[in-house]
């Protein structure tokens, strides 16, 4: 109850955020039913204009036109929202797991844990993703639980560094100092004291590394990682249609713009909740 | 100080050993994978025969171990070695590539680092206020863009069709500096604007994470601007996730250019090292590889150091856990 | 235009079979029309190109080095429009005892870059470097066959064969086979007899060169300095000639094609060729083994929908055998397959592999669009009852991975010099254990009409045992060839040319030395 009456009170970002996060959801869930074709289907010529072409003559037969191999574009973005959002979800929230915990761990207990995490951290950005991806693919192959593991592991790095500079500020705050000497366990300072305080960063981290996550799935794929074809996935779907752009044709602009959409939207929810529920305090 | 200047002394050695450490894992990273230099170079035409012999000619039948002495050995002496594939010194091969990434580094930072703050910065300022959600707003759609896809709208505007700047930065012989400029001004814009979103979202979130602090509503009972409230009570709180973003984004701009290189036909570093894990040319990756380690190796220890420096409580020796 | 350029070819290629072939006129026949004109400083972009790529003849040659080879050295014979064989270091030639004694007079008055004059011992030095023990050289299977190479005084070299081979002196026009100057191994220093010298190198970048003011062909090499510029991006390419960055560049993004033509800048240049793209199954492989299965394949493809939506049109559908109406012994009259899902699920019946269930390897390292092409056979072949399961595999270490390894995958050919190459590494027990037969198709007929044919004098006859093979390969092999891509080059209309040749792109990779500024 107490939710709907925070959920009503949001500003009007906010609520635009949601309602454009509910439509994504629908496609994601209803993907089938919402398609005016099926996935792989092709439906006419190439890089034919949609209802926004001049030129064409008589009632549009697809929304928002063909791509490259003549699929329906609408179709393939419903269909895309499936696999880049679900991937891009799974991969953030693991890669923050994995980043917020040692970035936390880190900062709180610092010596011999914060050198090693730290020096491993420097050890694994430093190692080249080109090759880490590939060596990935070597042996265990391509698939998208790879992808997802890949991204995760490589994000972890950045969150961990984030994290761990938030989190050092604070550990060093007096109230935690406060806490230690109480004799607190540290899962209960990190959780209870650090955490808390470093929200606000964190989670507007959180939303642009899932917007990176789409763009990394259209990278991998060009060394064999990621998507198997004919399934769609928006950042692809850039990609293989992107020299349209070039001749004046506007379709590669709809699966970008749909990742910006869905970008702007997270990060306006996200806003809205850093403001009500963020910010370092001091009430003990 | 005497904590940094020991931090700095103790980074600096575990620095070298990474360095170690990665070429050792990148040596035996490559090595496992698939093919070698002889079946990348001879392709679809790599008949055992002449896959056989042009192994022996190169070394490559020797035992990997005594190949990774070898080439630390050739290290120690100052000597990056010779590219396998077509027999040219390495540091020849890496140097000119090496200065076109740094020169296009440069001017992609000195272009988003300021602006994504200073923007960062005014946000706060100006928070849930019309500047706020425009700079917001429009610096999250610059993200969303694929690179390629941001670099391609803006050759198709600014040469193309306006006629303003070249489409590649092939270099033109003869010309001066504002020539160099003119043709690196496209690359280096793409790259800032990729990066500029991300460091104006990080420095609003910073600063807005200490702003709830009493001692900020001490400023503001005071009666302080916002201006000054956000640029003398929040930033200095706020300044080392800051840094830790900037630097994150400037070793980005040095080591995660490859698509950017490609588009506007620029030859740097990250090309040198795609094409050369694809032909597995062994000491050319590990050369770019040291580089590029180097670089976050190095970014990290400033990106720590100034962090110390930032916070004082930071700067006072602990006692270790 | 490419009906022409495939004719001419026919007649040329006919002319293989004499057995010594006059170079009446030094000065190459020049193509009709204006006088070539000198001056200016050329720009190509490339599309294919290598950091590792380097001057030694015996490594794989990219587009960008074999462009560059051909600046800079010449071949001692010349592959021209329409296939026709052009006299070049060497003037004439002549077999005798069989075809197995090749005797080449060489043309006088050459010099090196250096001034060193050319003579028959260069090109004992150029070949044997192929053929030395422990070469890396891909030639070297080819060059096998030769079991002397001798210097008659300075202007007579002698190759003797093993067996006879009609068309020994069309390999001589290989690319790898350049001549170069005796005792050179210093090949990056591009030392040779061509139409240009190597100012600067640097692979993976751009080369430069500029005139050689002593270059032996007249009419030939006309550009003041020509700048070879790597590009990978094809949209790249596209916006550095609209923008007036560069004069010409190759492998045109066929999507693009129409939307380039629009402008009166650009011109497009589309040659016939003779690459071929391929989905190969391995016929001693799982449900492969069938020929049946194997027919069901190549009925459930769609090949007019392929060529029309991968290559855009610009190529022509293949006939599941390697030889184009480029060639010289091409049989038109095999019926063309087309796509009939009935007939597939006839055979697959026919074989008891009803809901038959495959893996299609495929990576954009082959060709470009290759993921898609996979993706269209897979949607063709779900209506004949074959599942396809299109496999992205790295475009990294494909040829050494996935190629020739995984039973079906996807594959590409370029054109070889002739039917007797091409029939020998891709379809004979001599081709899998040279490790380019893809398809390990071992058919002991086949095996023994090409034997023959390399052999035959007469033209009809040669053409009667080339087309048995075609016919073997159509009916029986593992080679699902659905398409020939033309060779689509753009370039600036400031650009003229002769007639063009289709062995490679941009004019057989001599576009430097045979095209000039208007």
């Amino acid at each position: 109850m107490q939710l709907w009456l925070k959920l009503m009170r949001a500003p009007l970002s906010a609520k635009l955020g949601m309602a454009i996060v509910a439509v994504n959801v629908a496609c994601v869930v209803f993907a089938p039913w919402l398609a005016p074709f099926g996935e792989t289907e092709i439906v006419g010529q190439s890089w034919v204009p949609g209802f926004w072409g001049a030129d064409v003559q008589g009632a549009p037969a697809t929304w928002l036109g063909t791509d490259h191999l003549g699929r329906d574009v609408l179709t393939r973005l419903i269909f895309g929202a499936r696999n880049s959002i679900v991937i891009a979800l799974v991969t953030t929230i693991l890669s923050f797991s994995l980043g917020i915990t040692t970035g936390l761990l880190a900062a709180a207990m610092r010596g011999w844990v914060d050198q090693i995490l730290s020096r491993t951290v420097d050890l694994m950005m430093g190692f080249p993703t080109l090759i880490f991806a590939l060596m990935v693919l070597a042996v265990i192959g391509s698939s998208i639980p790879a992808v997802i593991g890949v991204i995760a592991l490589l994000d972890a790095t950045r969150v961990f560094r984030i994290t761990r500079a938030v989190a050092t500020d604070i550990a060093a705050q007096d109230y935690v100092e406060v806490a230690r000497l109480r004799g607190e366990g540290m899962g209960w300072i990190m959780r209870r004291e650090i955490l808390p305080n470093a929200i606000t960063p964190l989670a507007a981290e959180f939303g642009l590394r899932f917007c990176f996550v789409f763009l990394f799935v259209a990278t991998l794929s060009f060394i064999g990682l990621g998507v198997q074809p004919p399934a769609a996935d928006w950042g692809s779907m850039v990609k293989e249609n992107s020299a349209a752009i070039s001749f004046g044709i506007l379709m590669p602009l709809f699966p970008a713009a749909a990742i910006a959409l869905l970008t702007v939207a997270i990060n306006l929810i996200i806003d809205w909740t850093g403001a009500t529920a963020g910010g370092v305090h001091d009430d003990h | 100080m005497g904590s940094v200047a020991e931090l700095l002394a103790k980074r600096l050695v575990f620095g070298i050993a990474t360095l170690w450490v990665i070429s050792l894992l990148v040596f035996s990273a490559v090595n496992l994978l698939p093919g070698d230099l002889a079946d990348a170079i001879l392709g679809q035409g790599a008949t055992p025969e002449a896959v056989a012999a042009f192994r022996a000619e190169l070394g490559l039948d020797q035992p990997v171990a005594s190949r990774y002495l070898n080439w630390v050995a050739d290290i120690l002496h100052g000597d990056l070695g010779r590219s396998l594939a077509n027999d040219r010194p390495i540091s020849e091969l890496v140097a000119g590539r090496l200065a076109n990434t740094v020169r296009l580094a440069i001017l992609a930072a000195f272009i988003a680092i300021p602006a994504g703050v200073g923007l960062g910065i005014l946000a706060t300022v100006y928070r849930d206020r019309p500047f706020d959600r425009a700079t917001t707003t429009a610096s999250l759609i610059a993200i969303s863009f694929p690179e390629f896809f941001t670099a391609y709208i803006l050759v198709a505007l600014f040469s193309v069709t306006l006629g303003w700047l070249p489409a590649v930065a092939i270099e033109t012989r003869g010309g001066g500096w504002q020539q160099a400029l003119r043709e690196i001004a496209l690359p280096a814009l793409t790259l800032a604007l990729a990066v500029v979103g991300y460091v104006l979202r990080m420095t609003r979130a910073a600063i807005v994470n200490v702003m709830a602090a009493p001692y900020i509503e001490m400023a503001q009972l005071k009666g302080a601007s916002p201006l000054r409230i956000v640029t003398r009570h929040a930033l200095p709180n706020a300044l080392s996730p800051i840094i830790n973003v900037v630097i994150i984004n400037l070793a980005y701009l040095v080591v995660g250019v490859v698509v950017v290189e490609v588009v506007f036909v620029y030859p740097g570093l990250g090309q040198l090292l795609v094409d050369s894990v694809s032909k597995r040319d062994i000491p050319v990756v590990q050369a770019c590889c040291i580089i590029f380690a180097a670089t976050y190796v190095l970014l990290n220890l400033l990106a720590d150091i100034l962090s110390v420096l930032s916070n004082p409580r930071l700067r006072r020796p602990r006692q270790q856990v | 235009m490419s009906e022409d350029v495939s004719i001419n070819r026919r007649h040329a290629m006919a002319g293989l079979g004499l057995l010594s072939a006059a170079a009446a006129l030094p000065s190459l026949a020049k193509a009709q029309g204006p006088a070539p004109k000198r001056g200016g400083a050329m720009r190509i972009a490339i599309a294919d190109f290598a950091t590792s790529d380097s001057l030694d003849p015996t490594l794989a040659e990219t587009q960008f080095s074999q462009n560059l080879q051909w600046q800079l050295r010449n071949n001692l014979v010349e592959v021209g429009p329409g296939g026709k064989l052009i006299p070049e270091l060497a003037e004439s030639w002549e077999g005798s005892n069989e075809a197995r004694t090749w005797v080449f007079k060489l043309r006088r008055g050459v010099t090196f870059h250096d001034g060193k004059p050319f003579t028959a011992s260069d090109v004992v030095h150029s070949f044997n470097i192929h053929r030395k023990e422990g070469s890396k050289s891909q030639t070297k299977p080819i060059l096998n066959q030769i079991t002397s190479i001798k210097a008659e005084g300075p202007h007579t070299a002698i190759f003797e064969l093993v067996d006879g081979n009609v068309g020994f002196p069309a390999l001589t026009s290989a690319v790898g086979l350049y001549i170069l100057k005796e005792g050179d191994t210093d090949f990056n220093k591009g030392m040779g007899t061509g139409g240009y010298i190597l100012e600067q190198f640097q692979p993976g970048i751009k080369a430069v060169v500029r005139r050689n003011p002593g270059y032996w062909k007249s009419g030939h090499a006309n550009f003041d300095s020509v700048e070879l510029i790597c590009m990978k991006d094809a949209t790249a390419r596209a916006n550095a000639l609209i923008t007036g960055q560069i004069d010409a560049y190759n492998a045109v993004d066929t999507r693009t094609v129409n939307l380039l033509q629009r402008s009166s800048a650009i011109r497009i240049n589309r040659v016939k060729s003779k690459a071929h793209f391929s989905f190969p199954m391995m016929i001693d492989q799982g449900p492969f083994a069938s020929n049946d299965v194997r027919l069901a394949m190549k009925f459930a493809i769609d090949r007019d929908d392929i060529v029309k939506r991968v290559l855009g049109g610009f190529g022509a559908p293949g006939n599941d055998h390697p030889l184009s109406s480029a060639y010289a012994f091409y049989d038109g009259t095999i019926p063309q397959r087309s796509y009939d899902p009935d007939k597939a699920r006839f055979h697959l019946d026919k074989a008891g592999a009803a809901n038959l269930r495959v893996q299609l390897h495929v990576s954009e390292t082959p060709f470009t669009g290759a993921t898609d092409a996979a993706v269209l056979f897979k949607g063709h072949a779900a209506k004949a009852g074959i599942t396809i399961d299109v496999v992205k595999e790295p475009e990294d270490g494909y040829w050494s991975s996935v190629w020739n390894k995984r039973p079906l995958c996807t594959s590409r050919w370029s054109g070889r010099i002739n039917e007797d190459v091409l029939f020998t590494l891709g379809y004979t027990a001599d081709g899998t254990k040279a490790g380019w037969n893809e398809t390990r198709l071992n058919d002991e007929r086949l095996n023994k009409l090409v034997a023959e044919a390399r052999k035959e004098f007469d033209e009809g006859k040669r053409r009667q045992l080339y087309g048995e093979v075609q016919r073997i390969v159509h009916g029986q092999g593992g080679s699902n060839i659905f398409a020939f891509a033309d060779f689509l080059d753009a370039v600036s209309s400031k650009v003229t040319h002769g007639e063009l040749s289709g062995d490679w792109m941009l004019d057989g990779c001599r576009a430097s030395e045979r095209w000039w500024f208007s």
